[in-house]
């Protein structure tokens, strides 16, 4: 009897230090990013790097001003597009969605999360590009699609939380009830809802297949929405691969720029949750 | 003056119907107190009162309300409409989640059609005032009402239906969720409200039934058992159930 408890003792103790071990290597991957990438990206960023487009093979200097600007764009007319049609399909998910219609849109919004995001891009190009060229709009559009279930489902979940008697004492109240839900529901789980917008935000800000396709990159800034356009991803790829030293050091400044924008991203997030709204 | 009549109502959750055959007649500034074992369908009672049952899904009602002369189960009326008339509070206090105390009480208002300032102003302390809870939220109308008390977040969601002064406030066990202090304030509070609204209050505590109402009626298993003057009711009850519940030998 002792012995065997003895043993499943220490059995628990080497279990649980192995579990505690994988827990540490999971954070390992993410400490080594962060690290390489500061250590690589920090001695690039320079008011130039803000400031200037990239300059040719061979020399030296330029930025990615033209590809900051066009993620800022893209991700801007993405929000516009893909926030109120996912705010929309998840209102209707949470506040009227009972059936079989129901069932079957949530299945496909389901669905559309697992498209991998090349296949989005190809739609897009498929679509779109081949008739009216590669543009920010083009862009916008699949980063959009890829908002778009994220969205979708953040929302319904988080009005689901809404008690149900919230919704009754509007309704007593004599409002409608499209108006409890915009005029309560919707404001009462603002922060929330944020927090699941800029999520999607931080998703598909690091895109970049959806983005070869359809917004293609430029060296410059582009003139219009309607001309391909620079993206901070693409760039990061094309500078990446350019075999110029020089451009190499570009794309890890640009790397920087994108996971730091995402991380912030994340921390604001953290901070709403954290928040007391109510 | 006669001012709610209920005539056959009947309701139902789907198949299992949760009221039968109820018939009662409210006069206008009466406190009637609902007493009954839970489930017995008090609150079905109340939310047909207003036309809330029917949001229920697989929820349906039959028979006939009248409410100032007109039923409101007649066709082509607005269940809407109906609900402006009629103040409701819940068991649990919901004040808006993220919405300060002051806009909690003009909400309602607004809807109505109210957008200026000064009125607003005027009717949200009116309404405050009337629900006893102006004294202590006078300074912090902006903030949150769900940052109040249980009992004060109660008497908010009182002044949320009295803002549009509605003729009828229903209450479902407004008290249950509170402790003896806030529930006195509530009771006391019934007492003026009397003057000019009438109250339909469902309770599960006897006493409170007692002190607060005029009327009382008893419920079982969906029927209406008793019903009648509440001094009546609480010392001569007339039917045997009805006895053996307010004496606590049920239940
Ligand atoms: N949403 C619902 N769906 C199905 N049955 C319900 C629902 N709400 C209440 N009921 C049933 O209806 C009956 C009356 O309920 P209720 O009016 O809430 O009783 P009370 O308020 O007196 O406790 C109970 O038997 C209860 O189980
Ligand atoms: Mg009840």
């Amino acid at each position: 009897m002792e012995t065997l408890s003895w043993r499943r003792r220490s059995t628990n103790h080497l279990m649980l230090s192995l579990l505690f071990l994988g827990g540490v290597l999971a954070a390992v991957p993410f400490f080594f990013i962060s690290w390489y990438v500061l250590q690589k990206g920090l001695g690039v960023l320079s008011f130039e790097f803000f400031t200037q487009t990239p300059v040719g093979p061979g020399q030296t200097g330029g930025g990615m001003a033209n590809a900051i600007v066009g993620s800022g764009v893209m991700l801007a007319l993405a929000s516009v597009l893909g926030i109120p049609w996912g705010m929309a399909a998840g209102i209707y998910l949470s506040e009227y969605g009972r059936g079989k219609t129901a069932a079957a849109l949530r299945f496909s919004i389901d669905l559309l999360t697992s498209v991998p995001s090349i296949v989005v891009g190809i739609f897009i190009y498929g679509v779109v590009v081949i008739h009216f060229g590669f543009s920010a709009y083009a862009g916008a559009m699949a980063l959009a699609v890829i908002m778009l279930p994220i969205v979708a489902r953040s929302t319904e979940e988080i009005l689901k939380l809404t008690p149900q008697h919230i919704r009754e004492a509007g309704l007593a109240l004599g409002l409608p009830r499209w108006r409890v839900i915009l005029r309560i529901v919707v404001p009462g789980s603002r922060a929330a809802l944020l927090t699941g917008v800029m999520l999607a935000l931080a998703r598909v800000a690091g895109e970049t297949a959806p983005l070869l396709f359809t917004a293609l990159g430029n060296q410059f800034f582009a003139r219009s929405l309607s001309e391909p356009t620079a993206s901070l991803p693409v760039q990061i790829y094309n500078s990446a691969k350019s075999g110029y030293a020089d451009m190499e050091a570009l794309a890890w400044g640009g790397a920087l720029v994108l996971v730091f924008f995402v991380f912030i991203i994340n921390l604001l997030t953290r901070w709403l949750m954290g928040m007391k709204w109510n | 003056m006669e001012l709610i009549a209920v005539k056959k109502l009947e309701a139902w959750f789907g198949v299992f119907q949760a009221l039968k055959d109820i018939n009662l007649s409210i006069q206008e500034n009466e406190v009637v107190a609902l007493i009954g074992p839970s489930g017995c369908g008090k609150s079905t009672f109340v939310r047909c009162l207003n036309r809330l049952h029917e949001e229920v899904p697989g929820a349906r009602v039959a028979g006939e309300v009248w409410l100032d002369g007109r039923n409101i189960y007649a066709p082509g009326v607005d269940p809407v409409g109906v609900r402006r008339g009629v103040g409701m509070v819940f068991q649990k206090p919901n004040p808006f989640p993220g919405m300060s105390i002051y806009e909690n009480v003009a909400v309602g208002l607004r809807l109505g059609g109210v957008s200026k300032r000064t009125v607003l102003d005027e009717k949200v302390e009116q309404a405050l005032v009337r629900a006893a809870l102006w004294g202590e939220v006078k300074e912090i109308l902006k903030r949150p009402g769900t940052s109040l008390s249980g009992g004060q977040q109660q008497r908010l969601c009182i002044a949320r239906a009295l803002a549009v002064e509605p003729p009828v406030i229903l209450m479902d066990e407004p008290t249950s969720a509170l402790d003896p202090i806030s529930t006195a304030k509530i009771e006391e509070l019934i007492q003026e409200l009397k003057t000019k609204v009438t109250v339909v209050i469902v309770t599960h505590n006897m006493q409170q039934a007692a002190r607060v109402s005029d009327k009382t009626a008893f419920f079982l298993l969906g029927e209406l058992v008793e019903y009648g003057a509440t001094e009546e009711i609480f010392t001569r009850p007339a039917q045997e159930a009805t006895e053996r519940y307010i004496t606590g030998r049920f239940g």
